[in-house]
């Protein structure tokens, strides 16, 4: 069963299963120049803050994600895989890509 | 060629988020051999045809990149006075007490005006390559494991002040400048790949505005077909692929650049040329580092400029 996972600020949003990162599914939304990094929590180019919903982690970069990004849910999308429906904004070096309408395919 | 001073890269200590996680991918994927654990709990590999104890270490830690990265030189006369070179040259370096790595002798420490923490050592146990001194078979099983590189090849690391990493190394180190990329205007270079040997590259560089960035380190394949191998093998295991399988046009290497478990890029690598030292640099110019990066696409990936740990 897949959860919504809505973009804010673009009114897109994406299906993503619980085994699947956040990252994942907002790749297969098909925005174009999206910097798919690393996938694996240690470069950081996929920051994204989680507005709203419930997810897991898995471990990632402290040289990316403080404590106070913890806390207020900053966390890198490679890493998160949703628990319930979620809202979510992109923060970083992806933000310029997902927000410009123009990367839109 | 008689090789002294400076002989090949040694070690490489890497830092990883999930300790077994990324053991079961360097020991059953990439296809290193395991050959110790140490009380602080770093695991040490090596590849299959070398002959040291180890070339590669992995230690959790709670962010990725790497700790640093080793050359072995010729003997302890060449330790001792290449320690006193660094430090005539301006360098502050320190010494490891042998042992302090499983197997290894005395290390001099000293770190780049780039962030990375270099190290240079004269002895570390060698253990053979598992195939016999006397009659040897070309291979062994270990070979078939995984995708089994040959050696630590070389490794590329992103950090400032390129110009000065380039003097150490060839001033003091003994190494020459094989490639470079020019900066946009041409005055100086954002990339370069140094050798003390024969082969293409043993390190290079590249300007980048945070220190001690691993951007690579890179394994040796026998042929381009392992390399192609080595593709299907990361696929099969849903490995992230960054770039290729292509050749680049900087060294003519054809590669793969892929991540481990915790975001660290590696490279399944083979080819390239022989140069010797009185060769003259080769140069790409900033408008044609897409060729030089991936030559058959001649595009500049942006992963390669931007995704480091
Ligand atoms: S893609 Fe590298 S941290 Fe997510």
């Amino acid at each position: 069963m897949s959860h919504t996972v809505r973009i804010e600020d673009t009114g897109l949003s994406y299906a993503c299963a619980p085994r699947e990162s956040l990252l994942e599914g907002l790749n297969r939304l098909g925005l174009r120049g999206i910097p798919t990094g690393c996938r694996g929590g240690g470069c950081g180019v996929c920051k994204i803050e989680v507005l709203a919903g419930q997810f897991q982690t898995r471990v990632m970069s402290r040289d990316h994600v403080s404590d106070d990004d913890v806390a207020h849910h900053r966390l890198l999308a490679c890493r998160v895989y949703p628990a319930s429906d979620l809202s979510l904004k992109v923060i970083g070096k992806l933000q310029r890509k997902v927000c410009n309408p123009a990367s839109v395919r | 060629m008689a090789l002294t001073g400076v002989l090949r890269p040694g070690h490489a200590q890497v830092r990883v988020l999930d300790l077994e996680e990324s053991v079961r991918f360097y020991r059953d994927v990439l296809g290193l051999v395991e050959t110790g654990r140490d009380a602080e709990g770093r695991v040490y590999f090596k590849c299959w045809d070398e002959r040291d104890h180890n070339s590669y270490v992995i230690r959790q830690a709670d962010r990725a990149g790497i700790d640093f990265f080793g050359f072995k030189v010729l003997d302890k006369a060449t330790l001792d006075q290449l320690d006193a070179d660094l430090q005539a040259y301006g360098l502050a370096t320190e010494r490891i007490p042998a042992g302090e790595m499983l197997e290894t002798g005395e290390r001099v420490r000293f770190t780049l005006p780039s962030g990375h923490v270099m190290e240079l050592y004269a002895d570390k146990t060698s253990i053979g390559n598992g195939l016999a001194e006397v009659n040897p078979a070309p291979w062994g099983p270990q070979r078939e494991h995984g995708i089994a590189p040959v050696r630590l090849d070389h490794a590329l690391l992103y950090g400032p002040n390129v110009a000065e990493v380039q003097k150490i190394f060839t001033e003091v180190l003994g190494f020459y400048l094989v490639e470079r990329v020019l900066t946009p205007d041409g005055e100086g270079n954002v990339a370069i790949w140094l050798s003390c040997s024969h082969k293409v590259h043993d390190i290079a560089f590249a300007e980048y505005p945070e220190p001690g960035k691993l951007h690579h380190c890179s394994f040796l394949m026998e042929s381009w077909e392992q390399v192609l191998r080595a593709g299907d093998i990361m696929s099969m295991n849903l490995v992230p692929v960054d770039i290729g399988p292509t050749r680049h046009g900087v060294t003519r290497g054809c590669t793969i650049y892929a991540w481990d478990p915790s975001g660290n890029r590696f490279e399944t690598f083979m080819g390239g040329y022989q140069p010797y030292p009185d060769y003259g640099p080769l140069t790409w110019t900033f408008d044609n580092f897409g060729q030089g990066l991936d030559y058959p696409q001649r595009k500049l990936h942006e992963t390669f400029l931007t995704v480091v740990s």
